[in-house]
């Protein structure tokens, strides 16, 4: 150090030894032996899991499955598109909404009165303290229906309806509005119970009736988020309804079922490419709807 | 004066008093041109209507004593369900197939969706970012196509079992989750990303050092979410044969074997049940 540096800027020089550390990033990853580490250890835990699934990769690369993949991957050019096809495909698209639609209602039916039976906020024994027994062992009831109807896939009931009544759409709507009732339901009284009760309380202190506190105080302030949720199921049920077609419930599904067995790749590939438009125009059209109400 | 005034209006107003005849309020229209609420559930209405009379639903099958007959000897045939040693076992067996496609179609997923996502978001202005709209088409498709018909799909080239029913779950997650990273990574703050690469840091590292450790918390909790959907989506997987509980419900049922599909059927609800429960007890525990 020369004397002619004050011992201010020696200071300074001493204080900054980072901004030399820093003239270079360093080479290597600093934390490339822990990234190591936690990948291997998480491929370690993995194995297990590929050997429960029977996860062998490479079966895909055998000789004899290559050649049948690339058969049926070429075989999805050209698309399928005469007359009678598409005639075939738009019933079938009307009938897959129509499933979806008719579904839903027949959930609503299903869901309102139950969840008017299990929202909390419309007791009136709750309005002096705790609910009474009988209402409250009711209420328990009617929550563990709905939860019981909605863990049961739609899949599952559709099976079983085909059973029953025979293939065709009547066992898909019967599915939708099973599991879509119970979840509808489960969702209204959770809905119903979020907000400010207030209104509804002061009502039936006041004398009015529970349907009436419902109609004139729970449903003006929850009326938008109802509908918003409605409208997103109704979205998943039209998805949910080409599914249920693979089990014999009608709609696009069964098509592609059909499609597949016959290794038709030409109809499969413009199956999947109407679906996954109506899959599309359903998101778009339920999305502006629920901007619309908001 | 003939011309009132705005200042002179509501005096002269008050000094009319009342009208001698309080003018008939006539009730409201039904349906008005101008009103979206009236359109909107005209529509309803009529797509509703249409649904129903379009679809030939077989109203005796809804409410007939003879459908509510069959329907009572269908679950009486349930009962007593199959608990011989064996088939508990099958059954465990199957359920522990189902989680393991679920996790591992999970896992796979996340990787794929992580590795998607980069190319389908815009990490800082520089960022040309010109793979997005291709990527995020990939994405919706992926997306769009449910598990079962990729399932269905699979078979074809990965043969009944398992391994369709997981990667399955992997495509379809991975659309799904790749769509959330990337909107995840797109929201991040840019300051730390935009330090380092001002510093010359090259686009690896950022990604690394910067976008990463600030969304990862976001990544695992979205992956979470989507391992409790696939862990129900796995069970109805093997319905078209791609193994897990639902391939054992679909023989069983196929061979009209009730018992045996009472005992699955009681196992598909019970892991459902457990999920949902750890899954909310979870989810409390976390929010406290």
């Amino acid at each position: 150090m020369s004397a002619a540096v004050s011992p201010l800027s020696e200071d300074r020089t001493l204080d900054l030894p980072h901004v030399r550390l820093n003239m270079g990033a360093p080479a290597r990853d600093p934390a490339f032996a822990s990234r190591v580490f936690w990948l291997a250890l998480a491929l370690v835990m993995l194995w297990p899991l590929g050997v429960a699934t029977e996860f062998r990769l490479w079966v895909l690369w055998e000789p004899e499955n290559r050649k049948v993949t690339a058969n049926f991957l070429r075989s999805f050019w050209p698309l399928v598109y005469d007359a009678e096809f598409l005639q075939m495909m738009v019933r079938e698209t009307w009938r897959t909404v129509a499933m979806a639609t008719a579904g839903v209602t027949l959930a609503l039916l299903l869901a309102v009165p139950l969840s008017l039976l299990a929202t909390r906020v419309l007791s009136i024994s709750t309005l002096s303290g705790r609910m009474d027994r009988w209402p409250a062992v009711l209420r328990w009831c009617v929550r563990a229906t709905l939860i019981l109807l909605r863990s049961i896939p739609e899949l599952i009931w559709a099976l079983v309806f085909v059973r029953v009544v025979g293939l065709g759409p009547t066992a898909g709507v019967l599915a939708i509005a099973l599991t879509y009732g119970g979840m509808l339901g489960k969702v209204y009284a959770e809905i119903l119970e979020s907000g400010e009760s207030h209104a509804t309380q002061t009502l039936m202190r006041n004398g009015s009736g529970r349907l009436q506190a419902f109609v004139y105080g729970l449903l003006p302030s929850h009326a938008a988020e109802l509908t918003s949720y409605t409208v997103y199921r109704w979205e998943c049920a039209i998805r949910s309804s080409v599914v249920l077609g693979f089990v014999g419930a009608g709609g696009l599904g069964q098509q592609l079922d059909n499609s597949m067995k016959m290794f038709n790749g030409g109809e499969v590939a413009t199956l999947l490419l109407v679906f996954i438009a109506l899959v599309a125009l359903a998101d778009r059209v339920s999305a502006w709807l629920r901007k619309a109400l908001a | 004066m003939s011309i009132p005034t705005p200042f002179t209006a509501p005096a002269a107003r008050t000094s009319l008093q009342e009208a001698p005849h309080p003018p008939y309020r006539l009730p409201q229209p039904i349906f008005e041109a101008r009103c979206r609420a009236c359109w909107f559930i005209a529509a309803l209405l009529v797509l509703v209507v249409a649904s129903f009379v379009s679809l030939d639903l077989d109203w005796a099958a809804f409410a007939s004593m003879e459908a509510a007959r069959s329907m009572g000897r269908f679950v009486a045939e349930f009962f007593p369900p199959d608990l011989s040693p064996l088939f508990v076992n099958k059954v465990a067996w199957g359920a522990w197939e189902t989680l393991a496609m679920s996790a591992l179609g999970t896992a796979i997923a996340a990787l794929l969706g992580l590795v998607l996502a980069v190319p389908a978001s815009r990490l800082s202005d520089q960022d040309s970012a010109w793979l997005r709209s291709p990527t995020r088409w990939l994405l919706n498709a992926l997306r769009a196509i449910p598990e079962l018909v990729w399932a269905a799909l699979l078979l074809i080239s990965a043969g009944l079992g398992p391994m369709a029913g997981t990667l399955a779950l992997a495509l379809h997650t991975s659309g799904v989750l790749g769509r959330l990273f990337a909107e995840a990574m797109e929201n991040v703050p840019t300051g730390p990303g935009n330090a380092l690469r001002s510093q010359g840091v090259g686009p690896l590292r950022v990604f690394h050092y910067a976008t990463l450790p600030q969304v990862l918390p976001q990544l695992m909790s979205y992956t979470l979410y989507r391992w409790e959907n696939n862990i129900r989506a796995a069970a109805i997987l093997g319905v078209v044969g791609a193994g897990g509980l639902g391939q054992l419900l679909s023989f069983h049922m196929g061979l009209f074997q009730m018992n045996k599909t009472a005992t699955i059927l009681a196992a598909m609800l019970l892991m459902v049940a457990c999920v949902d429960s750890l899954s909310f007890s979870l989810r409390r525990l976390m929010n406290r």
